[in-house]
Order: C-alpha cells, then sequence, then structure tokens
C-alpha cells in the first residue's frame, strides 16, 4: 500500500507554512501575487467565467457543486446589483483549511475574490468570516487595506473603470451560518434562518433580494490559479470532475493530524492515514473514519464497498482503497464534504462518538423547522441517556426512527447533516448500540477517552 | 450622537466608519454589536435599545440576535474568558479532561463565571483547529494540543498570570507574528 504514495503538491498553501514568507502584501508581491488579477483585467469578464468553468473546479465548501455553473446561474437581466460573498464560515466539525489560508495566505483570498467580482461584475464584495477568528479578520481587514493601497481592490481597481469594495463581516458563533442562504440572512442583520429554494436560489435572489454568489475560501483561490494557468491546465490537475487540488483536514486519532495537500484522487484513504499521517497509535486499529466532516456518514474499518463508478468501472474497495477526491467517498455512501477527515481508533465508544455529534446539531439547529429542532434535541437526549447507564435495546430503532423524520423534511440540508450521522452509527454499529443496553455498566476502559 | 450607554470615542468611531460599509444599515447589526460587546463585555437592554435607534431599527431586532448567535451576551464573561472545543475531533484527543481541569483549577463549572469576575469557563462547539486538538481559546489567543497534564500546567500559568511569557505556551496567533518578522 505505502509503496506509491504520492507526495504532496501544494498549490493553494503553497507558501503557508514557508518561514520566509508572512502574510504582508510584500511577500505576496515577491511570489508573483496579483499578476493573475492583471491577466484577469486583460480579459472579458466573460472570459474568465468561462476559464473558471473549463477548468471544472468544483466548491470546496461542502456540497461540491461546479463553481463555473454556478456562476453561470447569476441572473444578469433583472438589472439589479451583484454581491460576492466569501464563505468563510468554516465550522463543518473536522475542517480547518480555510483557517491556514486566511491567517498566512490572505492576500491570495483577496486576489481570488477580486477576479471573481470581475467576473461576475459584483458591485460589492464580502468575507463572512466565523467571530473565534478574531486575529484572522484583523489580518484580513489589513491585507484588505494593504491591497487598496496598492489598487487591487477598491475603487478603480488597476487604474480601470471597475471598482468592487471588499468588506470583512464578523459571524457571531452559529454553525447554520456556513449555510449559504442563512449566512445571507445573518450578512443582512438577521436571525440566520436558511431561506427555502425554489425560490431563493441566491444566484436569483440573494443578499436584498439581488443575485448573488457565495463561494467558499479554498474555491476562491482557487480561481486564482486557474486564471494563472489556465482553466484547461488547471483541469489536467487531479482526474476528470475531481479537478485541481483539495486539502485534506485529519484530526481524530492519528500520529500526525494535520492539513495536506493533494491532487483530488491522488491517493487513497488509507495512504492519508497510514502513510502521511503516520498511522494510529502504537498497539491500536483503525475503527472508523468520518470522511467529509462531522455530518457525512462515517465509515466503517472492514466494510465493504462495491458498485458502479460513473464512467462505468465497477468497484469493490475496502475503507483503505477509497480515493480521496469528490466521487470515491460518494461512491462508498458517504462524502468528502468539506475534507475534514476524523480518525477513530478502536479504542473509542462509538455509542459516545455518536452521541457528541448529536450534542452538537443539538446546539446547532435554528430551531426554524420543526423536525429539526425537535429531532436533533431528541437524537441528543436518547444519545445521552444510552451513555448514563440508561440505554434500552430499542434505542437503535427509536434513534434511526426520529433521524428519518428530519430527513427530506427541512428547508436546508442541516436536516440531513444532523441525521446522517445518526444513521450511519446506528445502521453500522448496531452491535455496540445493543451491547450499550445488555451489558451490565461497568468501569470505564481507561484507554477509552469521554466523549460526551 | 447619543451616548447614553458610555461608549469610548474609539467605539463610536469604529461604529460611524462600519456602519456605511454596508447598502443597508440592518447590515451593521453584527458589527456594531461586536463592537459594543467588546467594549461593555455584554449587551444589556439599554445597549440594545441604542444600537437599535443607531441602526434605525426596532430592539426586538437587536435583542433577537443577542439571544441566538451563541457569541453574543447579556451578561459578561469574566475577565479571563477560556473557551475550551468540547466537538468530537478535540474530545478524541481528550477535550473532556480538558474541560475538567480548568473546571478544578478555576474553581467554576463550564458555562459560569467565577464570583469575583475574574474567570468563566465556556465548553464550547467546534472552534476550526480540530488538527491540534484540544483546542482552547484564551480571550482572543488559540492554544493547541491542551491535554493531560499539559492542561495541569496551563492553568497553573494562566492562574499565575504567567501564561503570556511563558515559553511553553504559544499561541496559533503569536507563531504567525513570529513568521512575520522575516
Amino acid at each position: 500500500m505505502s509503496v506509491s504514495t504520492p507526495k504532496e503538491r501544494r498549490i493553494i498553501l503553497k507558501h503557508a507554512d514557508d518561514p520566509n514568507y508572512s502574510n504582508r502584501i510584500g511577500c505576496y508581491l515577491r511570489e508573483g501575487g496579483y499578476e493573475n488579477l492583471k491577466k484577469a483585467f486583460s480579459m472579458q469578464p466573460g472570459e474568465v467565467g468561462e476559464e473558471v468553468l473549463k477548468s471544472g473546479v468544483r466548491g470546496r465548501g461542502g456540497a461540491g457543486f461546479p463553481a463555473g455553473m454556478k456562476w453561470k446561474f447569476l441572473d444578469r437581466k433583472s438589472g439589479k446589483p451583484i454581491y460576492l460573498i466569501c464563505n468563510a464560515d468554516e465550522s463543518e466539525p473536522g475542517t480547518f483549511k480555510d483557517r491556514q489560508i486566511m491567517y498566512k495566505d490572505p492576500h491570495q483570498l483577496i486576489e481570488g475574490m477580486m477576479i471573481t467580482a470581475f467576473a461576475i461584475g459584483a458591485k460589492q464584495a464580502f468575507i463572512y468570516i466565523r467571530a473565534e477568528f478574531h486575529e484572522g479578520a484583523r489580518i484580513l481587514e489589513r491585507a484588505i487595506s494593504e491591497a487598496k493601497k496598492a489598487g487591487f481592490c477598491g475603487n478603480n481597481i488597476l487604474d480601470s473603470e471597475y471598482s468592487c469594495d471588499l468588506v470583512v463581516h464578523r459571524g457571531a458563533g452559529a454553525y447554520i451560518c456556513g449555510e449559504e442562504t442563512g449566512l445571507i440572512e445573518s450578512l443582512e442583520g438577521k436571525r440566520p434562518n436558511p431561506r427555502i429554494k425554489p425560490p431563493y436560489f441566491p444566484a436569483v435572489l440573494g443578499l436584498y433580494q439581488c443575485p448573488t454568489i457565495v463561494n467558499n475560501v479554498e474555491t476562491l483561490c482557487n480561481v486564482r490559479h486557474i486564471i494563472g494557468m489556465g482553466g484547461e491546465e488547471f483541469s489536467k490537475i487531479g482526474k476528470p470532475n475531481n479537478t485541481g487540488t483539495r486539502i485534506w483536514c485529519v484530526s481524530g486519532q492519528v500520529m500526525k493530524p494535520g492539513y495536506y495537500e493533494f491532487e483530488c484522487g491522488s491517493l487513497t484513504l488509507g495512504q492519508l492515514i497510514f502513510d502521511v499521517c503516520g498511522g494510529l497509535r502504537p498497539g491500536r486499529s483503525l475503527k472508523a473514519v468520518i470522511p467529509g466532516g462531522s455530518s457525512a456518514k462515517v465509515l466503517r474499518a472492514d466494510e465493504r464497498f462495491s458498485g458502479t463508478l460513473k464512467d462505468g468501472t465497477e468497484f469493490d474497495w475496502g475503507l483503505e482503497d477509497i480515493p480521496l477526491d469528490f466521487d470515491g467517498p460518494m461512491a462508498a455512501g458517504s462524502m468528502s464534504g468539506s475534507g475534514g477527515i476524523i480518525v477513530m481508533d478502536d479504542t473509542v465508544d462509538i455509542v459516545e462518538a455518536m452521541a457528541n455529534v448529536n450534542a452538537f446539531y443539538a446546539h446547532e439547529s435554528c430551531g426554524q423547522c420543526t423536525p429539526c429542532r425537535e429531532g436533533s434535541l431528541w437524537m441528543r437526549k436518547i444519545s445521552q441517556r444510552m451513555c448514563s447507564g440508561g440505554a434500552r435495546e430499542e434505542d437503535a430503532d427509536l434513534l434511526l426512527s426520529v433521524a428519518k423524520q428530519i430527513e427530506g423534511r427541512t428547508i436546508c440540508a442541516f436536516g440531513e447533516a444532523a441525521a446522517w450521522p445518526t444513521q450511519s452509527f446506528v445502521t453500522k454499529f448496531k452491535e455496540d448500540f445493543i451491547r450499550k443496553a445488555t451489558d451490565s455498566p461497568k468501569e470505564r476502559d481507561p484507554k477509552s477517552l469521554q466523549l460526551i | 450622537m447619543d451616548n447614553s450607554i458610555n461608549l469610548s470615542d474609539d467605539t463610536l468611531s469604529k461604529i460611524d466608519e462600519v456602519v456605511p460599509k454596508y447598502p443597508e444599515k440592518r447590515s451593521a447589526a453584527l458589527m456594531v454589536i461586536h463592537l459594543v460587546q467588546d467594549e461593555l463585555g455584554a449587551v444589556d437592554d439599554a445597549s440594545c435599545e441604542w444600537i437599535a435607534r443607531r441602526l434605525e431599527l426596532q430592539p426586538i431586532n437587536i435583542k433577537e440576535l443577542i439571544t441566538f448567535y451563541p457569541m453574543l451576551r447579556e451578561k459578561p464573561w469574566g475577565r479571563k474568558h477560556v473557551r475550551v472545543c468540547r466537538t468530537l475531533p478535540c474530545a478524541l484527543r481528550g477535550s473532556y479532561g480538558t474541560c475538567k481541569t480548568f473546571e478544578e483549577k478555576l474553581g467554576i463549572k463550564e458555562g459560569h463565571v467565577s464570583e469575583d469576575g475574574e474567570y468563566s469557563l465556556e465548553f464550547m462547539e467546534c472552534l476550526a483547529d480540530c488538527g491540534q486538538g484540544p483546542v482552547v481559546i484564551v480571550d482572543e489567543k488559540t492554544y493547541e494540543n491542551i491535554d493531560g497534564k499539559t492542561a495541569e500546567k496551563f492553568a497553573d500559568l494562566l492562574i499565575d498570570g504567567k501564561l503570556d511569557e511563558s515559553e511553553d505556551f504559544h499561541s496559533y496567533e503569536d507563531s504567525l507574528t513570529q513568521e512575520t518578522k522575516n
């Protein structure tokens, strides 16, 4: 397995951990910064959009929707102003890639945003950053003012007719603001209750009911590189339908957790965990992996995944064989989501792990839709009771029934995000749930950490 | 400008600066609330009313934000506010133990403020630094891998007011500053 583990290919994080590189504009310019903005401004806005479409770049925020396609949906006939929003709320548990970009190389994001703003004809752009990133917001503010002074942002960008202001907007600790319509409500100064689609597709009815593009930090940084190398060249990185690199954030019980940037599809989940991240602690074995942030369905270490890929090839994988791109984890019945890979070894109490995740979703439900507000709360209560000595054999089925009543019955995808962990944990580890009820309470294994 | 809630000139000028950045005043609500809370520690009813007037809104439009967003406060936290991440990736690296250590050392339950108002502790959801958990934020600085004995040492330094000068703990933010010098 370790024979051919590829090397990292850092495009987005190329300079992030270089000791001779800072987050100031001088370093960025020294490394060719803002040259791609100049290139974009020598093109027609439509041509910039075409390059992004050609690149095949898919959104890095979680859903993996092609960014160029998203831009195509913009309603340009309404005559209303167009807005660009960078989703920098980075709140999916297990994800910490956008933090590295904003703290360590903020100008890359600003350049990507100004190219995007020019391409879509945005009147104004916002960075919606989670409030826990106190210093991150200050770094971005400073970088924006540096960029403004140099004419890369704000009024008459590069002495052209085009102007676009860029404003840093801080959230206030709510996960739901990562959902793009919730984010828009929040940016309008309201409670972030997501809007129903249709009709409220942001590209048509977004901020102030105007056409709006919301893209993730990493996606917008990719735009900068797409213009630099051309859409065609970019599409050769990675694999068809899975182009570019991805930053995989590995957390949990591996020897070397961290963020690693690889060409899409260039390595497997097993190579990432056992080679790149140095494997598990001595004497431990793999129990489960959540491959795309805590809302992605959990994968069991001894599961087999088989079927036919979109291109017709048949596959039969173990967990370690799953290719790390967009389509691999999807084919295995889960998703690569925001790239947050959470690893659990055999010391983990799987019911407690699920209870931990359920407590998160119960806390973060915005409360707008009854199935989600009540369901996530009951899933938390039931799983917590199970972990405090009150487990019953029928609880597994009860949990599944609650989860089933949330999925597909809510305005936004939070309902699924809350239901999928319970559905997958209970279905795949049913024996752990039954054992909770049947085995008399005993002392906690000292190696097994408390998770709830 | 009406200054019935005693904000400093600095905060008032920051508010005057931030409001016109938005096409609609209401959009500035969160940013104005942050500025008020940064100075006063919390946003009480009088502050709500003041912010509402400033943005030409009703007090309920501000109140409903304060009561929704986890980081907005009607009552202040302690002078030193400690946040420990509770969510799965940090829990898988011992954050429940970390929180317990802080509860014992600071003598307060999570979610509470110490009687003298010096410390408060919050066991909160994902802080987006999952690779180096357990993650602890003291005021605005993020510290990584604070588990087990390390957490005890960290809490002791915090209580002694010696965290900033300690060679053993460098925040995520301060490690960046050092790189910036180059």
